[in-house]
C-alpha cells in the first residue's frame, strides 16, 4: 500500500541576502506519514519547515499541500503569485507549531485556540469552543481553558500551541524544535501529545533534535546540512546504517 | 571567635536557639534618619499650607465664587470636547499613519514620513493660526472628481470655524506624535506574534486589532496618557483664535475684574481636577491591557483601601472582644 503524497517539496532555493540557504530541496512526505528532520544548526531545517507554509518565500521551486500548489496559482507557463488574503486561507490546511511556542499572551487559552477557526474559518463561536475544549481535552489540559498563557509551564504551553494548531482541522501539521525551549523533565509531555497524534495518522514533518524520539515516531528521517538533503530513509537505516559520512559525523556527536 | 562579639544570650544555649528560632516574633528594623527627613517634609509642607491659607492676596473667596461660574464651566466643557477631538481623531490619524510606516510600499512609508516630519516641525500656534486663516489662501473648497469637475462648493469661511479650525489642527498634530507612539507599541510587539497569526490564517485587519493592538498598547498607554494629558492643556493655545476655551474665557474675566491671580487658580484647580480624571483612567485603561502579561494583576487602589479596611478590622475585632 503506497499513500497518496501530502505535502511536495520540488527544488525549493532560498537565500536571504547573498547567503543562499536552501540549494534546492526535494521532499516527498506520504499520507499519515511521520518524517523528521534532523540535521546541525544552520543547516536550513527550519528555513524549510517555514517555505512549506510560505512564511518564507521560496526563491525558486514549490511546495504543495494535498495538491494545491502554496502560494501560486497554475498560470499558462507561468506562476502567478497569490495574495496575502488567499496565502492565509491556505494556510488553514497547514498547522504550524513553534520552538517558541508564540502563544497570544493576552488571550486566555480558549480564546487562543478558538481565534482561528472564528476568524480565518468563520465557523460559530459555539462550535469553535466547543471543538477547543475537546482538544484540550485531547492534550490533557482541559482545566486550563480560563488560564492565560503566561500561568502555565512551556509543556503546558507548547501543549496548548498544538491544540491551537489542530483546531484548524489541518491536512499536515509542521513543527519547529516544538521541544528545544523547554526544560528536560516538560520534553516528555509534548512528545507524548506529538506521538499520539502519530498514532492517529496525522500527517506531520518534525524538525527535532531529539534523536531517540525521531527514531521512535517517524516513518521516514531526512538528515539536513549545509542546505541540502544529505540522507533520507527509514529510522532504521539512516541511525543505525548511515550511508554518508556527514550523517555518520553528526550521529556520532549527538547520540 | 570573640571578634565576631555574638551576643553572650545566643552563645548560652544554642540547644534552645535552633528549636524555637521559626517561632519568635520580629522586631522590624529601625530607620531614625528616615524619621527625621519625614519630619522635616511635614513641616515644610505645613508652612506652604499656611502660606497658601493665611495670605488674603489669594482672595479665596474670589476663586470659589467664579470656580463654578456658568461661563467658566461652559469654557471648560469646550476645552474637554476639544482634547476629545483632538485626542480621538488624532489617534485614528495617527494609527493610519504608523501601520503607513510599517508598511511594505515605499510611497505608504514615504507620505507617512513627511506627514510626520512636516506636523513635527510646525509649531502648533503657528499651524491653528494657517488653519485659521485659510480662506486668504482657498476661499472656496470643493468637493468632486480630483483633477476634474467639482459637484459641490462651499465658501471656506462657512466651513471652517473656528472651532472647526482649532479641531483640525490640534488633531492633526497629534495624530504626527500619535503616530510615533503607536509604532513604538507596534515595534515593542514580538516577532513571533504576527508569524503566529499569520500561520493561523488569520484576516490581516483581525491580526492588527486582535492580536498586534492589545499588545502594543502596554507600550502605547504610558506615553498615550502623557499626550492626552498635555493635549488638554495645550487646548489653552487656541486662545489666539479667541475660542471660548477655559484659559480665554479667564484672561477675558480677569481683564474685566483685575483678579488675575484668584483667576488663574481656577483655571489650575480645573485642570488639576480634569488631569487627575485622566490619570485616574489611564491606570484602569492600563490595567485592562495588562491582562495576562502580568501573571496576577496588582490590585486597584479600591481593592487596596478595601483590603486595608478589612485587615484593620480583623486587628480591632479581637481585641475588643478580648477585653471583657
Amino acid at each position: 500500500m503506497t499513500a497518496r503524497p501530502m505535502v511536495e517539496i520540488r527544488g525549493v532555493h532560498k537565500g536571504f541576502g547573498t547567503l543562499e540557504v536552501l540549494h534546492g530541496i526535494d521532499l516527498t512526505v506520504a499520507e499519515g506519514e511521520v518524517t523528521a528532520v534532523l540535521g546541525p544548526s544552520g543547516s536550513g531545517k527550519s528555513t524549510l519547515l517555514r517555505c512549506v507554509n510560505h512564511l518564507e518565500r521560496a526563491d525558486r521551486g514549490y511546495v504543495s499541500v494535498d495538491g494545491e500548489l502554496i502560494g501560486y496559482r497554475r498560470g499558462r507557463g507561468v506562476l502567478h503569485e497569490l495574495k496575502e488574503k488567499h496565502i492565509l486561507r491556505q494556510r488553514g490546511a497547514i498547522g504550524f507549531v513553534f520552538q517558541s511556542f508564540n502563544l497570544f499572551p493576552h488571550l486566555t487559552v480558549l480564546e487562543n485556540i478558538t481565534e482561528a477557526p472564528r476568524f480565518a474559518l468563520r465557523r460559530p463561536a459555539a462550535e469553535a469552543e466547543a471543538d477547543a475544549r475537546a482538544l484540550l481535552a485531547r492534550v490533557g489540559l482541559a482545566d486550563r481553558a480560563d488560564a492565560y498563557p503566561r500561568q502555565l509551564s512551556g509543556g503546558q504551553q507548547q501543549r496548548v500551541a498544538i491544540a491551537r494548531a489542530l483546531a484548524l482541522r489541518p491536512k499536515v501539521l509542521l513543527f519547529d524544535e516544538p521541544t528545544s525551549a523547554l526544560d528536560p523533565e516538560l520534553v516528555g509531555e509534548v512528545l507524548d501529545v506529538i506521538r499520539d497524534l502519530a498514532a492517529g495518522g496525522t500527517t506531520m514533518i518534525i524538525v527535532t533534535h531529539e534523536i531517540g524520539f525521531a527514531r521512535e515516531v517517524a516513518d521516514t528521517v531526512v538528515f539536513m546540512s549545509d542546505g541540502r538533503i544529505v540522507e533520507t530513509g527509514p529510522p532504521s537505516q539512516v541511525f543505525d546504517a548511515p550511508s554518508h559520512e556527514r550523517t555518520r559525523a553528526f550521529l556520532a556527536k549527538v547520540l | 571567635m570573640s571578634a565576631l562579639s555574638t551576643p553572650a544570650t545566643e552563645q548560652a544555649d544554642p540547644a534552645r536557639d535552633t528549636d524555637d528560632l521559626a517561632g519568635r516574633p520580629v522586631r522590624p528594623a529601625r530607620y531614625p534618619l528616615r524619621w527625621a527627613a519625614s519630619a522635616v517634609v511635614a513641616v515644610l509642607a505645613a508652612m506652604f499650607v499656611n502660606m497658601l491659607l493665611t495670605n488674603p492676596a489669594w482672595k479665596w473667596h474670589v476663586v470659589v465664587e467664579y470656580l463654578f461660574a456658568e461661563s467658566v464651566l461652559n469654557a471648560l466643557w469646550l476645552t474637554i470636547q476639544l482634547t476629545l477631538y483632538g485626542t480621538v481623531i488624532g489617534f485614528a490619524l495617527g494609527v493610519i499613519l504608523a501601520l503607513m510606516r510599517l508598511s511594505s510600499s515605499p510611497l505608504l512609508v514615504a507620505v507617512a514620513w513627511v506627514y510626520i516630519w512636516a506636523f513635527r516641525s510646525i509649531p502648533l500656534i503657528v499651524q491653528l493660526l494657517f488653519w485659521y486663516n485659510l480662506a486668504i489662501l482657498y476661499n472656496q473648497i470643493s468637493f468632486g472628481i480630483p483633477f476634474g469637475p467639482s459637484f459641490y462648493s462651499v465658501g471656506t469661511m462657512d466651513l471652517i470655524s473656528p472651532m472647526a479650525a482649532a479641531v483640525l489642527g490640534l488633531a492633526l498634530h497629534q495624530a504626527a506624535y500619535s503616530a510615533e507612539i503607536v509604532r513604538s507599541g507596534v515595534l515593542s510587539v514580538d516577532q513571533g506574534q504576527r508569524e503566529a497569526a499569520a500561520a493561523l490564517g488569520i484576516p490581516w485587519v483581525r491580526q492588527v486589532r486582535r492580536i498586534i493592538l492589545p499588545q502594543a498598547m502596554r507600550t502605547i498607554m504610558p506615553t498615550a496618557g502623557n499626550e492626552v494629558i498635555s493635549l488638554f492643556k495645550g487646548t489653552s493655545v487656541v486662545y489666539i483664535m479667541a475660542l471660548g476655551e477655559l484659559f480665554y474665557r479667564i484672561q477675558v474675566i480677569y481683564n474685566r475684574t483685575g483678579d488675575v491671580v484668584p483667576m488663574l487658580m481656577v483655571a489650575t484647580l480645573w485642570y488639576i481636577v480634569l488631569t487627575t480624571l485622566l490619570s485616574i483612567v489611564q491606570f484602569y485603561v492600563e490595567r485592562h491591557y495588562a491582562k495576562g502579561a502580568l501573571r496576577t494583576l496588582p490590585p486597584t487602589p479600591v481593592q487596596r483601601l478595601r483590603r486595608a479596611a478589612s485587615t484593620l478590622r480583623a486587628r480591632i475585632a479581637p481585641t475588643r472582644g478580648s477585653t471583657p
